[in-house]
């Protein structure tokens, strides 16, 4: 049973505080784990296996490392020494001195660098972990044709910096201890067999490993609880004596042992959550998973007995949030350091869904966390509602509130389709319904899965390779396959076949390049925390990032599937079709980037076939090369006895994708961003919004590992509950097409202000004028005031 | 038999005022009035009109200077349509058969099932192409589609009928209650369109009133109680709907070569529209403002 809670409360005092801390606390850059790290290394280098030797250096982390109890805090514990303050992994990436000044210097998403805290690279960092990084040691081993493509633009590689990430938790660790894994641990090393198995020695080091991991997270707790105890004597405020004796409780309890009531069951999940991202530097962070799901029963029970009330709950999961918004993301270093990045570390909680059983999962948790959602507006943790046919209106309907309100969040997914993904995966039933998706919209078997993100895959640059015999404009380097010069593509057949023979050959680089990076991973960076808690790492005895789990599925994602269908679409019509532009005459244009010929350009914008207008003639091509990609992608072999898959999502990937093209056959001018995600290009939709899902629902989302697509609204076209009414039926009505993921953006006036100026970027902005909605670009420039200042006054 | 094929200038997708849930309106062209605020002046015309957008053009030069100069496009033929090179010269009208009409609408029908929503048929007049109207309403029907026909009510009665008998929703448009007023506001005068709705009601189910409340034209209290006490005398009305008078026609008109008459009016403030909203409710009418349902 679901209830709605329209009206919300203000949050209390204290998380308003701590809130307030959390916004206002600058990021910066700490060298204390680096330190630690690099001095354990230096002492006992040799000494251990390679499991064991991670494992113990991950508990010197936990039993030296500075601790951070804040004034009023419930939830404890912080990555770095207060919050805010960012840990550095040489081992993985050792940053240069004049990365860590480009982070301190840089206009946006800047980190502070202490002149210490680059002293102390110069002196003690860089000289021990350079050339012994795992970076340093990667990038000697990869091929030249992997740089080369790498250089070019052809793709990214997620592993490079970051070590495989963006996993979920599930619910086991709500049932069982530290205490309990390692039993389990004991009772697999015991049923080792030393005299069949070649590999029982390994085995035996990493679940050893796994075991000293365990320690390392019971001994960061206890510490905390031995501060919580020392700050209660010293305390003047008895209240807050109290607070202190009950966390000094909590951390003696957790996570040794199952948690008891909701305060336990949210600290457990923090020293887990503290553990993974503090062992490794994962990418997007790690994710809480089917968080309503797993704390209804701690709620409920918390209500029976009177230890909890609405209100109490409420505050502890704002506690909760603060500290997912105090742990900044790691960043990155070289070329990608200059560029503007993000604070965000892309930790997702799930919401609704379904049940291991296959019933609606939401509950009142929902409601509660919806609420702190709407009302904290933090940038971390990200938020998404599964949305399932079980899922009752009224559920969504909270969700498209909280949307309403123009922050983004929830992202909402189609429950229904991520189960029926996982299955073709060869997922069992019930581990796909327990799974969702995380960081963007991936998806995996939560607690089970390492579904790892391997990189950006340019589906531009494969169509601009094929249109220069495999030879890449940019850096001056033959990169592709030789598929003819393009005098010699007669039909549209062959320039599709040139097309897709590029994804190939350029796919090729990349996978043998990810097999590389994944055995080294495999063989040099173990996760021994992470495999603690992942299925069925201590039955196999194997790590996280050697197989270890149940589910062992790579992605590929590829970006720009809007930009490269209109450029398809147009050669395909005016050279092909039409013969009106040759082919030859096309890549002088596209090489010249329009020059001279802006009359063709704009005929490329105004007049072809484009995607994202439920038009057959465009999203056939969308489709097909779908398809292909899938083809080439979708069951190739990893090393782990996983395999490659598909996504279709870009993050911010289609503006250096974009880049790095020249100008292409949509009209697009050279160095624009390429569409994202699924999205038609900016602009080239002029059908409305249910034309666009129809066009994005012609792809069969169930082949992938997600897809994404974002829709951008004005305020006043969803304004009231009519407004709520027409969304809500878009996104029933999408996922019942089969659509994967859908985000909706509710703009703000400063953003119709950059439309006015800027209409050709903003051309698919729909807002209601009055009674009745048009595309915003194409209203009077008073008109378009006006809107802007009823927007800015919230009138609608 | 034959299927009636039509002129269409313009099937707008995801319509949420033009009845209940997401729609598709089906724009006909042609219509026996000409409102001196109409929303759509190049809809009157029963024929394809020429019109020039003047801030999508690039000036590439295939147009003359005399005819960029001018507000109304001359001296072009379809094919210089299809040169221009931004869309900026567009042919407005499109003849398509009810076969095809349908088939594109119900590319949407998952939208119209997840929302309750539907077809609308609009204009112009849609019963100025009656037979057309008739035919793709009964199409849509057999579909399974809910369909809503919004007319202006000046038609003939059978066609009018007829065309209803195949509506599940009618939006009957009413301007103002005084015959002389109507003339001069509409150009013709409302006697046919008053006889049509009270007709209609006593026939059928489902019947909005909508009324666009034009400052200066028909939003004084004279004009508002007449109405109110009209329609609030007519058998089974589903609802009264009030839609607010918008300035974005002004530059329409000129590309048709039409004088606009209320430049400078403003929207009417929400104080006002809810005002006038209240005579209707005092009289136990159902009102929204805005075209959604009440």
């Amino acid at each position: 049973m679901s209830t709605v809670h329209t009206a919300s409360i203000a949050a209390t005092p204290r998380t308003e505080r701590l809130r307030r801390d959390s916004l206002d606390t600058a990021p910066s850059i700490n060298a204390e784990r680096a330190e630690i790290i690099t001095a354990f290394y230096k002492e006992h280098l040799g000494k251990y296996s390679i499991p064991v030797m991670r494992a113990r250096a991950f508990y010197e982390l936990c039993d030296t490392k500075t601790l951070y109890l804040g004034d009023g805090e419930l939830i404890v514990g912080e990555r770095g020494p207060v919050p805010k303050a960012v840990p550095t992994y040489p081992e993985l990436t050792c940053h240069s001195a004049e990365d860590l000044r480009v982070l301190n210097s840089r206009p946006k998403t800047s980190y502070r660098v202490a002149p210490e805290v680059i002293e102390t690279y110069e002196r003690e960092i860089i000289p021990f972990w350079r050339g012994r990084s795992l970076r340093d040691v990667m990038m000697a081993e990869l091929p030249a044709e992997w740089h080369d493509a790498f250089a070019a633009g052809c793709f990214t590689e997620f592993m490079e910096q970051r070590a495989p990430g963006h996993t979920v938790a599930d619910g086991k660790i709500y049932r069982k201890g530290m205490l309990g894994f390692k039993a389990e641990i004991a009772m697999a090393i015991a049923a080792l067999d030393f005299e069949r198995d070649p590999e029982a020695l390994d085995k035996r080091e990493q679940l050893q490993a796994m075991s000293i991991a365990c320690d390392a997270v019971m001994r960061f707790a206890e510490r905390h609880a031995d501060l919580a105890a020392v700050e209660a004597v010293t305390t003047n405020d008895d209240a807050r004596r109290l607070e202190l004796l009950n966390i000094a409780s909590v951390c003696r309890h957790v996570p040794a042992n199952a948690p008891r009531d909701l305060h336990e069951a949210l600290q457990m999940y923090w020293f887990c959550h503290l553990a993974v991202i503090t062992e490794l530097n994962g990418w997007d962070a790690f994710s809480p998973g089917h968080l309503d799901q797993h704390l209804a029963p701690f709620y409920a029970q918390g209500l029976a007995d009177g230890s909890l009330s609405r209100e109490s709950a409420r505050e502890l999961l704002e506690c909760f949030f603060i500290k997912f918004n105090n742990h900044t993301a790691p960043p990155k270093v070289g070329v990608t350091a200059a560029e503007s990045g993000t604070y965000t570390d892309f930790a997702n909680i799930n919401l609704a869904g379904l049940t291991r059983d296959g019933v609606d999962g939401s509950n009142d948790v929902t409601h509660l966390l919806l609420e702190v959602i709407d009302e904290f507006h933090l940038l971390q943790p990200s938020s998404n509602m599964q949305v399932s046919r079980k899922t009752p209106d009224a559920v969504l309907k909270h969700a498209l509130r909280v949307i309403r309100n123009g922050y983004g969040f929830p992202s909402l997914f189609n429950a229904d389709v991520v189960v029926e993904e996982q299955l073709r995966q060869g997922k069992t039933l019930e581990d796909a319904r327990e799974g969702g998706c995380s960081g963007c919209v991936e998806v995996g078997a939560f607690g089970k899965e390492a579904y790892i993100l391997t990189g950006y895959f340019n589906l531009m640059k494969m169509l601009e390779l094929a249109l220069h015999d495999g030879f890449d404009v940019r850096t001056g380097k033959y990169i592709g396959a030789r598929t003819g010069d393009p005098s010699r593509l007669q039909t549209f057949e062959n320039l599709f076949t040139a097309f897709a023979a590029q994804v190939r050959h350029v796919l090729d680089i990349k996978i043998r390049g990810n097999q590389i990076i994944e055995r080294l991973y495999a063989a040099r960076m173990p996760h021994t925390f992470l495999s603690v808690i992942t299925d069925d790492c201590i039955a196999t005895g194997r790590d996280y990032n050697a197989g270890g789990a149940r589910y062992n599925n790579s992605f590929i994602q590829a970006v720009g599937i809007g930009s490269v269908t209109d450029a398809l679409s147009a050669l395909k019509e005016f050279a092909f079709d039409k013969e009106e532009v040759s082919l030859p005459r096309f890549v002088n244009a596209l090489a010249a980037n329009f020059h001279s010929d802006e009359v063709l350009r704009q005929r490329l914008v105004h007049k072809t076939h484009k995607y994202g207008n439920d038009d057959e003639y465009a999203d056939a091509l969308m489709t097909r090369t779908f398809n292909m990609l899938f083809e080439a992608i979708d069951g190739r072999p990893n090393t782990k006895g996983g395999a490659y898959r598909l996504e279709m999502l870009p993050t911010t990937c289609h503006v250096y994708f974009g880049e790095v093209c020249l100008a292409s056959a949509d009209g697009r001018s050279q160095g624009q961003p390429l569409s994202e995600g699924i999205s038609p290009v900016q602009g080239a939709d002029r059908a409305g919004p249910t034309a666009v899902l129809n066009s994005a629902a012609k792809m069969d989302h169930v082949k992938t590992g997600g897809t994404l697509l974002n829709m951008k609204f004005s305020p006043s076209l969803v304004a009231g509950e009519h407004g709520l009414d027409a969304l809500h039926a878009l996104v029933r009505g999408y996922f019942t097409l089969g659509g994967h993921h859908m985000q909706f953006n509710v703009v703000t006036a400063e953003q119709l202000r950059a439309a006015k100026a800027n209409p050709a970027a903003h051309r698919d902005l729909i807002v209601r004028v009055a009674g009745y909605s048009d595309y915003f670009c194409d209203l009077s420039e008073a008109l378009q005031d006006e809107i802007i200042a009823r927007t800015e006054h919230g009138e609608f | 038999m034959t299927a009636p094929s039509g002129l269409v200038f313009n099937v707008q997708r995801f319509s949420v005022h033009d009845g209940p849930g997401i729609r598709t309106t089906i724009f006909l062209k042609g219509c026996p009035l000409a409102c001196t605020w109409c929303h759509n002046p190049e809809s009157q015309e029963l024929a394809p009109t020429f019109v020039r957008l003047r801030h999508r053009c690039m000036q590439c030069g295939r147009c003359t200077e005399a005819e960029l100069a001018s507000d109304t496009v001359f001296n072009k033929a379809a094919c210089d349509v299809a040169d221009c090179p931004t869309g900026a010269l567009q042919l407005v009208g499109e003849r398509i058969s009810a076969d095809a009409l349908v088939v594109r609408v119900l590319r949407d029908r998952t939208f119209f099932e997840t929302s309750g929503g539907g077809v609308t048929l609009s204009g112009g007049e849609p019963l100025v192409q009656a037979p057309f109207a008739i035919d793709s309403l009964k199409r849509l029907r057999a579909e399974g589609v809910h369909t809503a026909l919004d007319t202006c009510g000046f038609a003939s009665w059978e066609h009018l009928r007829d065309a209803a008998e195949h509506a599940d929703l009618v939006l009957y448009d009413l301007k103002l209650m005084d015959p002389a007023r109507h003339e001069t506001a509409t150009g013709v005068s409302n006697a046919r369109i008053l006889t049509n709705l009270s007709a209609l009601c006593s026939l059928h189910q489902a019947v909005w009133v909508r009324i666009p409340v034009i400052p200066g034209v028909n939003d004084d209290e004279a004009n508002i109680d007449a109405t109110a006490a009209f329609v609030s005398a007519l058998p089974r009305l589903g609802q009264v709907s009030l839609l607010p008078y918008h300035p974005t026609a002004e530059p329409k008109f000129a590309r048709v070569g039409k004088h606009y008459t209320h430049h400078g009016t403003a929207t009417p403030s929400n104080a006002h529209l809810e005002a006038i909203a209240a005579r209707f409710r005092a009289r136990g009418l159902p009102t929204s403002i805005g075209g959604q349902a009440a």
